[in-house]
């Protein structure tokens, strides 16, 4: 039980991650959680604007499953698996936050200055969160995956297309972090 | 009933990725700070057992529940697709630190603010089918 309420390490994650993919594949599906984005917005009508939208949803409910268990797992860590949220940054990280308006970094998962309630009424802190979800969105679908898709199952089936995939995400992830957050905050 | 597993395996994944603290902002933001090695021992761990994985499926050692043999889709190709959109991507999992899974496990810890994060990934989603003839592959 003791083990449960700590935070674990990446040998441990890392082969839980492996054993989500093995369970899926071995369970006839696949593992990639962006294509849910698509389903919901078949769902929400999206075939009404565009005919892409019009496939019938149905053929992936399994993948819709899948997340509706994932939001589920969330809730079950949160209620009785994460009796602390502290994370042991480096102090080095800590520091550098600070120097750019993150206070308390890693005394929680999110930090207040981008998801607090006060951040997301205000003009700025709502499309930073909107216009963060669509560049998330646009660009997996874009790219044809996301993490799960590309990182995970791609890399581990040696896919060049993964691996560009891939070297894109930290282009744009090292923008992002390195010159366009320290401007945005 | 044929999806309570799917229900399942999707619990074990919320529960894994907030035990290794990879829904956290924050684990994103070092990671892209080569700050720490938690994330890229998550990733790269995972992948590691996944290559394994892969070879067992394609030689038919591993064979679904049902006895058939395991076919992992491949991915499509274009460079411009692929590094266009994945730039795109990793702009967005930087800034809101969670890809597409975490941003669901997040939902269900209650976090308020990553509804708009999903609402803007739908949003990014129904836009790229809208102009997806209009941009390179």
């Amino acid at each position: 039980m003791d083990f449960l309420l700590q935070p674990w390490p990446w040998y441990i994650t890392g082969p839980m991650i492996s054993l989500i993919l093995f369970l899926l594949y071995f369970a006839g599906k696949s593992f990639g959680v962006s294509s849910n984005l698509e389903t919901l917005c078949a769902i929400g009508g999206a075939g009404n604007f565009l005919d892409y939208f019009k496939f019938d949803w149905r053929k992936n409910s399994w993948n819709l499953v899948f997340i509706v268990g994932a939001i589920l797992g969330g809730f079950i860590s949160y209620q009785w698996l994460t009796p602390t949220e502290v994370i042991a940054l480096n102090p080095q990280t800590i520091q550098e936050l600070s120097a750019i308006g993150f206070e308390h970094a890693g005394e929680s998962f999110l930090p207040n200055e981008i998801f607090s309630i006060d951040a997301i009424l205000s003009i700025k802190g709502f499309f930073i969160l909107l216009g963060a979800g669509f560049l998330v969105g646009f660009g997996a679908r874009y790219a044809g995956g996301c993490t799960s898709g590309h990182a995970i199952v791609g890399l581990s089936n040696l896919e060049l297309p993964s691996l560009i995939s891939v070297i894109g995400f930290f282009i744009g992830g090292l923008l992002m972090t390195w010159i366009l957050i320290p401007i945005l905050f | 009933m044929k999806y309570a597993k799917f229900l399942i395996i999707g619990a074990l994944f919320g529960i894994v990725l907030t035990k290794g603290e990879v829904i956290s902002w924050y684990r994103i933001y070092e990671m892209f700070k080569f700050q720490s090695f938690h994330m890229y021992g998550v990733i790269g761990s995972a992948v590691a057992i996944g290559v394994i994985l892969m070879i067992l499926f394609k030689q038919g050692i591993i064979k679904s529940y049902l006895g058939e043999n395991i076919r992992v889709a491949p991915k499509r190709k274009g460079i411009s697709r692929n590094l266009i959109g994945g730039t795109i991507f990793g702009l967005g999992w930087a800034l809101a630190g969670a890809c597409p899974g975490p941003m669901f496990i997040l939902l269900g810890r209650g976090a308020i603010a990553i509804s708009i994060v999903i609402l803007g990934a739908l949003l990014g989603a129904f836009l790229y089918h809208s102009v997806k003839s209009k941009i390179p592959h």
